[in-house]
């Protein structure tokens, strides 16, 4: 997700929509990205390989905050 | 001096930066994304486009290309690297040049000549120009907003490192109107506008992009 500090135009703009499509009540959206990676474990050694994939790759952590959730297949 | 240019898949403005570099008097180097050597060039400019299609963040693919690891290590040793727009992006992404480029604010592209003031001219890429000097070169981004935290803005700020700034429109939202900036030692420059398409009259808004390019002979023969 982009930082609470960063202005996010993306989510502005979708924002911007919600009247016009009749739904209200919505006071702010800011747009993110979500990955799905499929892992054989999720043991404690993949896991931080992957918070590290996360941090040095998929997320730019100047602009953007990242987690990292495990789902069950 | 012999100067790099990098092409990237869906690098677009390679062969534009390598006129300039011609066009300055300088020999241009081409330059592969997956070069594991620089081939003894003496200083690198990363070229605008849209490398891997933006995909993922602009510049967070071509940040690991291989030949990035050898214009970082590169960087480090003091060499000239010039980053222009999606080079600019590959540059923050690196972590060569603090903060980061994100959507206009206004999220549209901007396609227009645009004038720009040359601050710092202790560079290797500016030296050609005078300090408050102001410059018209074309610029299009549909990602070229400059944003920082208060604290990295005040450092480039203290220190110097605002090499170009917008002058009468700030045309994508950019904090403190920053065009362009330096890295600490000053050899490693972002550049969200394209000097590289202004290096001749008719082609060009004029001739005010040719600086960047002729800065590296001067320094040379400094």
């Amino acid at each position: 997700m982009p930082k609470p500090e960063i202005l996010d135009p993306q989510g502005k703009a979708v924002l911007g929509a919600l009247p016009r499509l009749g739904f209200t009540g919505v006071s702010e959206i800011r747009q993110g990205k979500r990955f799905e990676l499929e892992v054989a474990a999720t043991d404690e050694a993949t896991l931080a390989e992957i918070d590290k994939l996360a941090e040095t790759f998929l997320a730019n952590t100047v602009i953007e905050n990242y987690t990292v959730r495990v789902e069950q297949a | 001096m012999r100067v790099g240019v990098v092409t990237f898949p869906g690098t677009l403005d390679d062969v534009d930066a390598q006129r300039a570099v011609r066009v300055s008097g300088n020999e241009a180097v081409a330059l592969w994304h997956g070069d594991r050597d620089l081939h003894g060039v003496d200083a690198v400019i990363l070229p605008g486009g849209f490398s891997y299609g933006d995909y993922l963040r602009c510049g967070a693919i071509s940040r690991f290309a291989p030949v990035m690891t050898e214009v970082i290590a590169a960087a480090g040793q003091g060499m000239p690297v010039l980053g222009i727009c999606n080079g600019f992006q590959i540059l923050v992404e690196s972590h060569l040049l603090p903060g980061g480029l994100i959507r206009n604010d206004h999220r549209r592209f901007v396609c227009r000549d645009q004038r720009l003031r040359i601050e710092n001219t202790s560079t290797p890429w500016t030296s050609a120009y005078e300090r408050g000097q102001e410059i018209v070169v074309p610029l299009k981004n549909g990602e070229g907003r400059y944003v920082a935290d208060a604290e990295t803005i005040a450092r480039l700020e203290g220190e110097g490192r605002v090499v170009a700034r917008y002058v009468e429109v700030n045309p994508n939202g950019s904090m403190s109107d920053i065009a362009g900036i330096a890295n600490g030692a000053g050899n490693v420059v972002g550049l969200m506008p394209h000097p590289e398409h202004a290096v001749e009259e008719l082609t060009g808004p004029g001739a005010d992009g040719l600086g960047f390019f002729t800065s590296l002979v001067e320094r040379a023969f400094a």
